[in-house]
């Protein structure tokens, strides 16, 4: 016993001793434990700045962004009389569709400041409101008829720069040279909010319009539809394709050499850069299928082929953590390979694959790449009402705004990366819920 | 469930492509350059909400991905007008007559000027070309004519009358319009400045455009991406660096910003549209006259487009930072635009 229990040691000292297992443990545990606390410090440690970047990105964003949500109105008394806007009295859409609502909105300012009669002066007091408030007055005297023939308060929307000089993005005490908005022009808001004229309203036209060059009228929805056509249309092809596809490759299809290939080549497909799916979409579907560019259809097209080689490798996943004996129990009471397949194999590993597809779906709504081939980089201000309208999307949309250079659609840009990150979110999260609760484990 | 599924994504995918395919086209289909499509969006959305047409559809690819897509042929399948931030080359055009397109129209719009500048609280530089040039060229003389690695670390190094802080300029990757135009307009015309490279321009051309156009890598010059509005955000940041950036940039954050003089000249609308302020260019859009009266409304698309309410000096293009053309030279190509004259074969 001695003899195993002894360590050889060269010095002296020690070998009078004898030294047992115990004794080198003990003697080593205090620096195995502090390793393993070490250790524990750095994953923490790892965890807590992965953790404090996204709180970073998440707050500059958000404290960017929010202020979009809110968008500043001036109140105006409009004299919505009946002669200007329907002669007739027959109260027909058409008519009021096409009165000159931009004049109202005007001479309701002129009121507002009598004293301004010199034509350049009026020009700039005009450029309060913004070009598209006509319209949006016009969309609401054609909700509710009942408006004409009276001088009612409406709230009329505001220009960019008002906007942005109403929310502190334009400092008032800087030089008048230094900044866009002129004295004047501060003079007339100062006067219009002392009357309570001016407030921030929640901003109903940054969800429900289409983009627009003009920040004030900028919004989502138009991407927000695109993304959506796209992603359905995704979702559609991609995931039978896939499931199919893993279904012959994992339960079917022999083992061989050319299996081995493509099982390789599937692999390789989910790690090749997305602007190459891209330039692919762009030669085969544009150039030789002839689908026309910009619509979700050809980014749905490209987007699943993207996707496909993630779709297929979860899916592949799930049919393997099926266990055989369910494929066994089925054979055995005389179900075909394909019963056995669709009726049992199947559904238990289908909360697999729909987490793969989600996962592979959250990938498709936040890429951008391959869709700048593909002409989605557009200016679309009309929604898209199906798949082959033109169309744009959210991470290109977030592209598009981050590159101008009307100040106000910085925070634009950070409002649609918002939305883009709650959809994200939801996504993920449903993906994470199916898998909690369908998931089987043995 | 799956076979279903796939012939039902199929046949909906199918229906919907022969669909399209026999459907002609009732939207103006726009592409080209990224610097004209803030201006070219602007009329599109005027244009658009006048209510008679569909608003057309401008795509950024870049004035040579337009110009390709553009000659790409006659039809709907291929774009209707082209952006550029520069002229047609003949290459271009000769490319576009071999696919059929004869017929183009050529509408020079305005101009587009390029900043150097730096944030509001530090000194405002006065640059002339050549400091531009012997402070971002990659090789420079030296005193016997031969070129070595830009030596230069200050501004005060370049020219003894700058200030002594360190050259740091954030600009605009190769792959950007804005940087192709700054290195035609201000090192070209710096480099050109110093006998030595001139004379080479005549023995050795090759030589002189690889000086002329190459910017140094040492890090004096920081590749910036393509977007100006970030380049705007770390010039108030670092008070000591210039940035590159296109006019409507500057014009936008004149309370962050100043733009450096260029040979005595500051870069302001009136010394842009004179064409005193040295570094910035014309911009233009082509029209395809064979798809006019096929595609509804190109005529007048074009005819908004070079509208004095659009392009003039009060115009609402101004307020996006287009600088207008001088008033005779806006309406003689007002005129030939509205005509749709065809342009002749570019040098």
């Amino acid at each position: 016993m001695n003899n195993i229990n002894n360590i050889p040691s060269t010095s002296p000292a020690a070998s009078d001793v004898p030294r047992r297992t115990i004794d080198i443990v003990n003697a080593s545990l205090k620096r195995r434990y502090a390793r393993e606390r070490r250790f524990r410090r750095l994953g923490a440690f790892a965890v807590a700045l992965g953790l404090s970047f996204v709180v970073l990105l998440f707050s500059d964003i958000v404290s960017k962004g929010y202020t979009a949500f809110a968008q500043t109105y001036i109140q105006l008394p409009l004299n919505l009389s009946a002669e200007v806007i329907d002669p007739s009295g027959s109260r027909e859409p058409a008519t009021l569709a096409a009165a000159n609502y931009t004049k109202l909105i005007r001479d309701a300012l002129r009121q507002q400041f009598p004293d301004l009669t010199e034509r350049q002066a009026l020009r700039r007091l005009y450029a309060l409101v913004s070009v598209g408030a006509g319209d949006l007055v016009r969309e609401q005297v054609v909700a509710e008829p009942a408006l004409i023939g009276t001088t009612t308060e409406l709230w009329v929307l505001a220009d960019d720069d008002i906007d942005m000089l109403v929310k502190g993005n334009i400092d008032r005490t800087a030089a008048p040279e230094d900044r866009r908005v002129s004295d004047e022009t501060i003079g007339w808001v100062t006067q219009l909010e002392q009357q309570g004229r001016v407030a921030k309203r929640f901003n109903t036209i940054f969800l429900t319009h289409g983009t627009s060059r003009e920040p004030e009228l900028a919004g989502i929805a138009g991407a927000l539809m695109g993304s959506f056509y796209t992603l359905l249309l995704t979702l559609l092809l991609s995931f039978p394709i896939g499931v199919g596809a893993a279904l012959y490759l994992e339960e079917f299809a022999p083992k061989n050499r050319w299996t081995d290939l493509i099982e390789v080549n599937i692999n390789n497909l989910a790690a090749v850069p997305s602007i190459v799916f891209g330039l692919l979409g762009l030669a085969v579907f544009i150039g030789f299928f002839g689908i026309p560019r910009s619509t979700p259809l050809v980014a749905a097209l490209v987007m699943t082929i993207m996707t496909l080689p993630t779709i297929i490798i979860a899916s592949r996943v799930a049919l393997k953590s099926v266990p055989p004996s369910i494929r066994e129990a089925a054979l055995g009471v005389g179900a075909s390979a394909l019963q056995t397949q669709f009726h049992h194999v199947l559904p238990l590993a289908l909360p697999g694959m729909l987490t793969g597809a989600i996962i592979g779906m959250a990938r498709a709504l936040g890429e951008s790449a391959p869709l700048l081939m593909i002409g989605m980089i557009a200016f679309i201000v009309d929604i898209p009402s199906g798949f082959t309208d033109s169309a744009t999307v959210l991470p290109v949309q977030i592209f598009l705004w981050a590159d101008s250079p009307e100040r106000a659609f910085v925070e634009r840009t950070s409002a649609a990366i918002i939305v883009l990150l709650a959809f994200l979110f939801l996504m993920n999260l449903a993906a994470v819920l199916l898998r909690r609760k369908f998931e089987r484990r043995w | 469930m799956n076979k279903t599924l796939l012939t039902s994504a199929v046949a909906v995918a199918m229906t919907l492509l022969s669909g399209q395919a026999l459907a002609a086209r009732d939207t103006i289909n726009i592409v080209g350059s990224s610097t004209v499509f803030p201006f070219s969006t602007a009329v599109a959305e005027t244009f658009g909400r006048t209510g008679k047409f569909n608003t057309p559809k401008v795509e950024s690819t870049g004035t040579g991905g337009g110009m390709k897509l553009f000659c790409g042929g006659v039809g709907v399948d291929h774009p209707d007008i082209t952006n550029a931030s520069r002229r047609m080359k003949a290459s271009e055009f000769e490319s576009c007559q071999k696919a059929g397109v004869k017929e183009i129209t050529e509408v020079k719009i305005g101009f587009d000027g390029i900043a150097i500048a730096n944030a509001k609280s530090a000194k405002q530089l006065d640059l002339s070309l050549q400091d531009i040039f012997l402070a971002l060229a990659k090789d420079v003389p030296d005193s016997s004519g031969k070129f070595v690695p830009n030596p230069n670390k200050t501004w005060k190094d370049v020219n003894p009358a700058l200030p002594d802080t360190k050259i740091e300029v954030l600009g605009p990757p190769p792959t950007s319009g804005t940087r192709d135009a700054f290195v035609e307009l201000a090192m070209e015309g710096g480099c050109n400045s110093i006998p030595v490279i001139k004379a080479l321009k005549k023995s050795d051309e090759k030589l002189h455009k690889a000086v002329c156009g190459g910017i140094r890598e040492d890090g004096a010059y920081v590749e910036a991406g393509e977007n100006d509005n970030l380049i705007v955000q770390k010039l108030t940041s670092n008070k000591k660096a210039l940035g590159i950036f296109g006019y409507s940039f500057l014009d936008q954050n004149t309370d962050k910003v100043q733009g450096s003089k260029i040979a005595g000249v500051a870069p302001s609308y009136d010394a842009i549209s004179d064409g005193s302020y040295p570094v910035s260019r014309s911009i233009y859009f082509y029209v395809k006259n064979a798809h006019v009266g096929t595609i509804p409304g190109i005529k007048e698309f074009v005819t908004e487009f070079t509208n004095d309410k659009a392009w003039g000096p009060e115009g609402y293009l101004a307020d996006k930072g287009l600088i207008s053309l001088p008033d005779d030279e806006r309406a003689s190509v007002a005129k030939s635009a509205r005509a749709l004259t065809p342009m002749s074969k570019p040098e």
